[in-house]
């Protein structure tokens, strides 16, 4: 077990220029300067339209001081592979290709491109930064939105439809790592980055990223509410190792203290869960209960 | 060396001649072959190159587009369906202002489903910033390759090299096929400007203002318009590239021509017929057949599409009586696409001289509707004794 990243140990390299064009409190703010100090400075970068794209900056200025290109919404895991067969040809295979894009770029339009390159086996890390939906465009539902939210095309009753399983979508190709963080655990996903970095094949990370304009909430709120989707059992923490599921950080800790705070505190926290009733709640509430039992019984 | 091939292997050919670093592709008819001798190339290890069978057309180009941002001889192949899926990515990549090059095996376009030739899917693509060039032989397929990626790489445009499915693409041929060390002397090794390193690192296509910006050292960077406005006037520019291309290889490979058309007994032609690939060489056999009976006619290919040489096409077509204009696309609602082009040209430069020709328009093999060559002749012979009443005209139309 490698030692746990702590804030005085993170690499004091920044490669986030201060002063981006990301809303106050976003979540992907974070998770995109810690994640980038875990990729290191041998890092190309590919970025379809999401938040982050404008995150990043207007020509001619940028935020983000590693080499990255900018690629059309559907072909940014395609665009990884034709990085990594260039760098090939040119004997620099050391350098570590790393796709960020949003759950709509992921889980709608990009898992296209993103099934074949891990089909292919292609060698890079593909994070997708979930905030739940398509924030960039003024909050729509996406495949991963919740059922429940309130988003601009699911106006007055929220989204009908569960969010799509990607990292399990992912794990079905076998990966060598799969795994998922959140924001509000920054260190977690620099520990994770740092563990597959060297790992075979495609590495699919799914980052939980809390939004303050998409989700409803006061900006200041956002790691408490990342913390609540997780210490509620709601969002869980896993690593997917060569096949072999297992709880991690925050979330292995829920096992050994089999308590979990109640559901209900972490939607009533933000608007867009507004119209969900307590019986609605309480349903999903006897979902998590059911899912953590069979953690707790792997467990024993 | 002379060699008999199909025009699929001739295209292949030049690839590998052209020692592209990374090759995505995915099947289509009738481009399949093509792509498939490639993968045979790599794999045996003929070819040094990295080939990527992607899950999509669209994929494929996003593998060219990202390989040649980082320094990679790109190429990649599609038709008809396929080209139209990719056109997110045409445009990109014309936009990126990467060399990349793309062989269109023309083929019809669905609905509904339709596998054989006509020229629709690359006419499609007309505005999208890319070059061009139609190719009328197995000769013509793997020069043009070979000079497509000299000439997309000295002016940083993508270039479409594009021959008709079947007739060309599947039909063999002889051919010469270069000596590496031809085309080695031809064809330096591919040096951009800028490809993504870890040494230098840059933002490529961040979201670029309607206006021009400062940067941070407080000097002027484009605005979008200036960045469209330039990929134009360097479209513009590159017909003189073009000449240039077509000069050099010449002089290595010892044949060549007008880089621009490919005129046939046009000289004391009084009626020209006009046409992009295959189709004009089998206008060769009608215009032997009228000549005689005394009429004199000529035909003349047009070899670089975009960017149009109107100054080329309208010196040939000066003072000639009539310009008839077969097609195998055309823009719905109003006519042939090369056309249109064709008249504006003409109009630019002929307007009000006296020696503007009657331009006719006439749409064959669509779908792969056989064109006779007897059908094509009538139908000559009769463009110059009148004008036909409605246009286009579409020929061996059966309603």
């Amino acid at each position: 077990m490698q030692a746990k990243t702590t804030i005085l140990s993170l690499p004091k390299e920044e490669f986030v220029h201060p002063g981006t064009r990301a809303c106050t409190g976003c979540g992907l703010a974070i998770a995109y300067r810690v994640g980038l100090k875990a990729l290191g400075k041998d890092t190309i970068l590919i970025v379809p339209p999401s938040c982050l794209t404008v995150l990043q900056g207007l020509f001619p200025i940028a935020s983000t001081k590693l080499p990255c290109l900018n690629v059309t919404f559907a072909s940014t895991a395609a665009a990884a592979t034709g990085i990594l067969a260039a760098l090939k040809t040119q004997g620099k295979e050391h350098t570590t290709v790393a796709a960020w894009a949003g759950d709509g770029g992921t889980s709608d339009i990009g898992l296209q491109a993103l099934s074949g390159a891990a089909e292919r086996g292609d060698n890079f890390i593909y994070l997708c930064y979930d905030n739940e939906g398509y924030m960039n465009t003024g909050v729509q539902r996406s495949g991963t939105t919740p059922i429940g939210a309130i988003t601009a095309n699911t106006p007055f009753k929220g989204k009908l439809q569960q969010k799509k399983e990607v990292p399990a979508i992912m794990a079905a190709h076998n990966l060598s790592y799969v795994a998922t963080c959140s924001a509000a655990y920054p260190l977690d996903l620099f520990d994770k980055i740092r563990k597959c970095i060297d790992m075979p094949g495609t590495k699919y990370f799914h980052i939980h990223i809390p939004c303050p304009p998409g989700w409803g909430y006061d900006p200041r709120y956002g790691i408490k509410i990342g913390r609540l989707a997780v210490e509620t059992g709601y969002y869980d923490l896993y690593e997917i190792v060569n096949g072999e599921f297992k709880l991690t950080a925050a979330s292995e800790k829920l096992v050994e203290k089999r308590k979990l705070i109640p559901v209900r505190e972490y939607f009533r926290a933000q608007s867009r869960f507004k119209i969900l009733t307590d019986a609605q709640i309480e349903d999903i509430q006897k979902q998590i209960n059911t899912k953590w039992e069979r953690y707790y019984k792997k467990e024993d | 060396m002379h060699i008999i091939e199909n025009g699929n292997v001739a295209a292949a050919l030049g690839v590998k001649l052209c020692r592209a670093n990374v090759i995505a592709a995915y099947p289509i008819t009738p481009q399949t072959p093509l792509t498939e001798k490639l993968s045979e190339y790599v794999e045996s290890g003929e070819m040094k190159a990295e080939y990527i069978p992607v899950e999509s057309e669209h994929s494929a180009l996003a593998v060219c587009i990202a390989a040649s941002s980082a320094g990679a001889r790109s190429f990649t192949a599609t038709s008809a369906n396929g080209l139209l899926y990719m056109h997110e990515q045409v445009q990109w990549a014309a936009g990126a202002r990467l060399p990349i090059v793309m062989c269109v095996v023309n083929r019809a376009v669905g609905a509904p489903w339709n596998v054989w030739n006509d020229q629709q899917d690359s006419i499609s693509q007309r505005d999208t910033g890319w070059i061009q060039m139609y190719c009328s032989d197995h000769q013509q397929i793997i020069d043009s390759v070979i000079k497509a990626y000299w000439l997309a790489e000295k002016v940083s445009i993508p270039i479409m090299v594009c021959y008709d499915g079947y007739i060309l693409s599947h039909t063999y041929m002889p051919f010469d096929a270069p000596d590496q060390e031809q085309v080695d002397a031809f064809l330096p090794p591919f040096k951009p400007d800028y490809a993504l390193n870890t040494e230098k690192p840059a933002n490529l296509n961040t979201v670029t203002l309607p206006d021009v910006r400062m940067d941070v050292r407080g000097e002027l960077a484009h605005g979008y318009m200036e960045i469209r406005y330039l990929l134009q006037e360097e479209m513009r520019a590159a017909l003189a590239v073009a000449a240039e291309a077509e000069k050099r290889f010449a002089d290595i490979f010892g044949r060549g021509g007008d880089p621009y058309i490919e005129p046939y007994l046009c000289d004391d032609a009084e009626y020209i017929a006009v046409g992009l690939g295959s189709l004009t060489y089998q206008l060769r056999v009608c215009v032997d057949a009228l000549r005689k009976e005394g009429l004199k006619v000529g035909v003349m290919g047009v070899r670089f599409y975009r960017p149009f040489p109107d100054v080329a096409i309208a010196n040939a077509l000066k003072g000639k009586k009539g310009v008839i204009v077969f097609e195998k696309a055309l823009s719905y609602g109003y006519e042939g696409a090369l056309v249109s082009d064709l008249k504006s040209a003409l109009y630019e430069h002929l307007a009000g001289t006296g020696d503007l020709p009657m331009v006719q328009n006439f749409i064959a093999g669509i779908g792969g509707r056989d064109i006779r060559t007897e059908d094509l002749t009538q139908t000559l012979r009769a463009a110059t004794k009148s004008r036909v009443a409605k246009e286009p005209v579409w020929i061996g139309l059966k309603l």
